[in-house]
């Protein structure tokens, strides 16, 4: 991990000082709350549906055990609403239940509180921090080199990468230098504190796209051309929301040492021409898909001019690249007897063999939630923070108290957030395999269902966001208790099931291969659901939105609506005569057979799923 | 106000102006404006009049300016801002005078902090 300087963490704890005189302005009125708007986003505090929100930044998802345990005592002694908020919170969302009738007639799951919620942006978020107090967990934050600095606001937020940066055996090179120096420079941009709208950037070195680059503002993949030399190719102007848009290539090849000039041009022509007059129009991907060429053309002659007449003064230079890289080093794992002892695949198979043998269970976990590693003594592994009983990407303050302890124990104290809301222990030694995953199951982080339908994203949804159309958590919940069986879950193979409780997209569901969209008409919640998507990934194939099925659903509606898509796939999947040895998958079927089958089965579970309401019973009867 | 025009004393430069090209002849001032706070164009055309055009005069801001811009525009080239009539002008040297340093270069230090660390 990036080893803060004492600059570094002078300027934290700066930030949090700065934050607490913004805070005491605004409750002693001289900073009124619109004016106090924009600053505390860009610390990451929201005022959601019934309390304040904090975002914290997990810079490239990395976290170490150290963060992961003040992350645990904010969720314990902040995440707490008062008695009255947190009853009152909950009559309301009740009320919504009698509105919208539950999957089942079963009430939806319970307001939750003293937890932390991993984000799609690799970010952590709490729920119920009353904002009197945020000024002093910022202060906790900033003393483990944390903060929620551009978590929100329209700025540069928080970079994103591979989950398997540094560690993928498909990488060109470790991307996680660049995070950090793209960090460092977007770090309080004084020019692009208030661009039009958000700006997301996300970087991979790795031949596979895991970071959904091109559902992003700029997208970078390291790439070498044919001297041999490092670089990046450029994308721009992807994005989710309400008009999903796929990034466009803007340059094939820049210079790894450009990389910040050349960010610099791609983010002054935006500041200059991005739109203000309507807020849903004001990214840049509608001034990319708007101007096209032009806007290349723009980027190229700002770019031209940084070098040419201001010295390109952001070009980085080897000596902070070779900086930066010194803290990305692979940990010493001198304290694993068991390594080196033997030749390294006579070692792995010995003890994963004996082990898998003893147990079905393991050899399920070692499929769906070990990968394989850059270094082969080493293995990368998922805890699965999809269960019964919690929400996607939800974890309590034991439960990241427990993930610190796995992080110390087995994987050289750090963790990585995944843009799919679970944690990656990135340096697992193959011997520890067998203790981890006993520890692992333990703590109920070893569910085999990493990359499988239970493995879905959700955002917090009407449950817990101002902005939310309609609830996710009691869709995610629903699905989850009926895919409980893991033969069932395996049979069914790798698929993405994204939710989102809004147009704004936060739970991907443009890229999902099932999307769930919640909508609001006439006051009640309804679902949009779409097939197809694809966030890029090998599994998804090139990059594209998922098209609408029909008309929306209710929420009783969609658990079966989810069955019977999943029924025309059993039925229309090739066998496993693929070569491989494994079924077609579900996006691999729905591309072969087409939409129109899986459609009819939706619509179909829509009549056959209100035939079961009163009236109709009366009716049959 | 003023209206300027090329080649009068102080140039008003509209927030959707190109700095690159403005006429910056005879121009001893130049104000930019701010229409919202949270308008955020005048940064770029300041840190364009002054690295890239090495204007020497003075850049103004004004319209919608608050205390917390303060430090922004500062690094972005301006060197004096009309504050909005409720804003407190004796908190700005506190707000100024917060951080120990910054990362990225500026209008005031061109080049970011790891060259001159580095140097």
């Amino acid at each position: 991990m990036y080893q803060y300087t004492e600059f570094d963490k002078a300027f934290v704890r700066a930030r949090a000082a700065q934050y607490r005189d913004q805070l005491e302005r605004n409750l002693t009125g001289t900073l009124t709350d619109d004016e106090f708007r924009p600053l505390r986003l860009q610390n990451g505090w929201y005022v959601q549906r019934y309390a304040p929100m904090l975002r914290v930044a997990v810079p490239y998802g990395e976290l170490s055990s150290a963060q992961l345990r003040v992350l645990a005592t904010i969720a314990r002694d902040y995440d707490q609403p008062s008695h009255e908020l947190l009853t009152r919170a909950q009559t309301t969302q009740d009320r919504i239940d009698s509105v919208s009738p539950p999957v089942g007639g079963k009430p939806s799951p319970r307001l939750t509180t003293g937890y932390g919620h991993f984000s799609t942006r690799q970010n952590i978020q709490f729920n119920w921090i009353p904002l009197a107090q945020s000024a002093n967990v910022m202060d906790l934050l900033a003393s483990v080199n944390m903060h929620g600095i551009q978590t929100s606001g329209n700025c540069i937020r928080n970079i994103t990468s591979d989950e398997r940066a540094g560690i993928a055996v498909d990488e060109i090179a470790d991307p996680r230098p660049f995070c950090e120096i793209i960090r460092q420079w977007s770090t309080l941009h004084p020019e692009f504190a208030f661009l039009p709208r958000k700006f997301k950037i996300a970087v991979t070195g790795a031949l596979e796209d895991r970071a959904a680059t091109h559902w992003h503002d700029v997208g970078l993949h390291l790439v070498q051309n044919e001297a041999g030399d490092l670089g990046f190719k450029v994308l721009v102007g992807g994005g989710m929301g309400r008009t999903p848009v796929i990034a466009s290539t803007i340059r094939p090849f820049l210079p790894w040492n450009q990389i910040l000039n050349y960010l610099e041009a791609i983010v002054r022509v935006y500041n200059r021409w991005g739109r203000r007059d309507n807020m849903y129009k004001a990214r840049i991907k509608v001034l990319v898909k708007a101007e096209g060429q032009r806007y290349i053309d723009e980027v190229e002659a700002e770019y031209r001019a940084i070098l040419d007449q201001d010295g390109g003064p952001h070009t980085i230079t080897q000596a902070e690249l070779d900086r930066v890289s010194a803290s990305f080093v692979m940990p010493s794992l001198a304290n694993r007897p068991s390594v080196a002892i033997k030749t390294v695949a006579g070692k792995v198979a010995d003890v994963l063999r004996a082990a898998a043998e003893d147990d079905f269970e393991f050899t399920r976990w070692l499929q769906q939630n070990v990968a394989p590693h850059k270094n082969p003594d080493l293995r990368c592994v998922t805890l699965s923070f999809k269960r019964l009983g919690q929400a996607p990407g939800d974890a309590t303050a034991d439960q990241l108290a427990t993930a610190a302890d796995l992080a110390d124990r087995f994987s050289a104290g750090e963790v990585r957030v995944t843009h799919d809301q679970n944690l990656v222990l990135p340096w697992v030694a193959c011997s520890d395999l067998p203790a981890l995953w006993n520890a692992a199951r333990k703590a109920g982080f070893a569910r085999p269902n990493i990359r499988l339908l239970t493995d879905m994203i959700a955002c917090p949804g009407g449950d817990y966001c101002a902005l939310a159309n309609a609830r996710s958590l009691p869709i995610a919940a629903a699905i989850t208790e009926r895919y409980q069986d893991l033969d069932e879950l395996h049979d069914l193979g790798e698929i993405d099931l994204h939710i989102s409780g809004c147009i704004n997209s936060c739970g991907h569901h443009h890229s999902g291969h099932i999307g769930i969209l919640g909508v609001d008409k006439d006051g009640k919640e309804w679902y949009q659901v779409t097939l197809g998507g694809s966030d890029g990934s090998a599994l998804s194939g090139a990059p594209v939105a998922g098209k609408v099925v029909g008309p929306s659903f209710s929420a009783a509606e969609v658990p079966a609506v989810i069955e019977a898509l999943l029924g025309v796939y059993r039925d229309q999947r090739l066998g496993t005569d693929g070569g491989d040895g494994k079924a077609e998958t579900f996006i691999a079927t729905l591309r072969r057979v087409g939409a129109e089958p899986f459609k009819a089965a939706a619509n179909g579970a829509r009549f056959a799923a209100r035939d079961f309401s009163p009236e109709a019973e009366t009716e049959g009867a | 106000m003023a209206f300027g025009t090329s080649g009068s004393e102080v140039l008003v430069l509209a927030n959707d102006a190109d700095a690159q090209s403005a006429d910056l002849t005879g121009v001893r001032r130049v104000d930019l404006h701010f229409p919202k706070f949270s308008d955020g164009r005048a940064y770029s055309q300041a840190v364009v009049l002054r690295r890239r055009r090495g204007f020497t005069g003075e850049i103004r801001a004004t319209g919608d300016v608050l205390l917390d811009q303060i430090l922004l525009m500062q690094r972005t080239g301006f060197d004096s801002a009309v504050l909005r009539a409720d804003q407190n002008a004796g908190h700005v040297t506190k707000l100024l005078a917060q951080f120990p340093g910054f990362y990225q270069g500026d209008a005031q230090q061109a080049r970011p902090r790891f060259t001159a660390v580095a140097a």
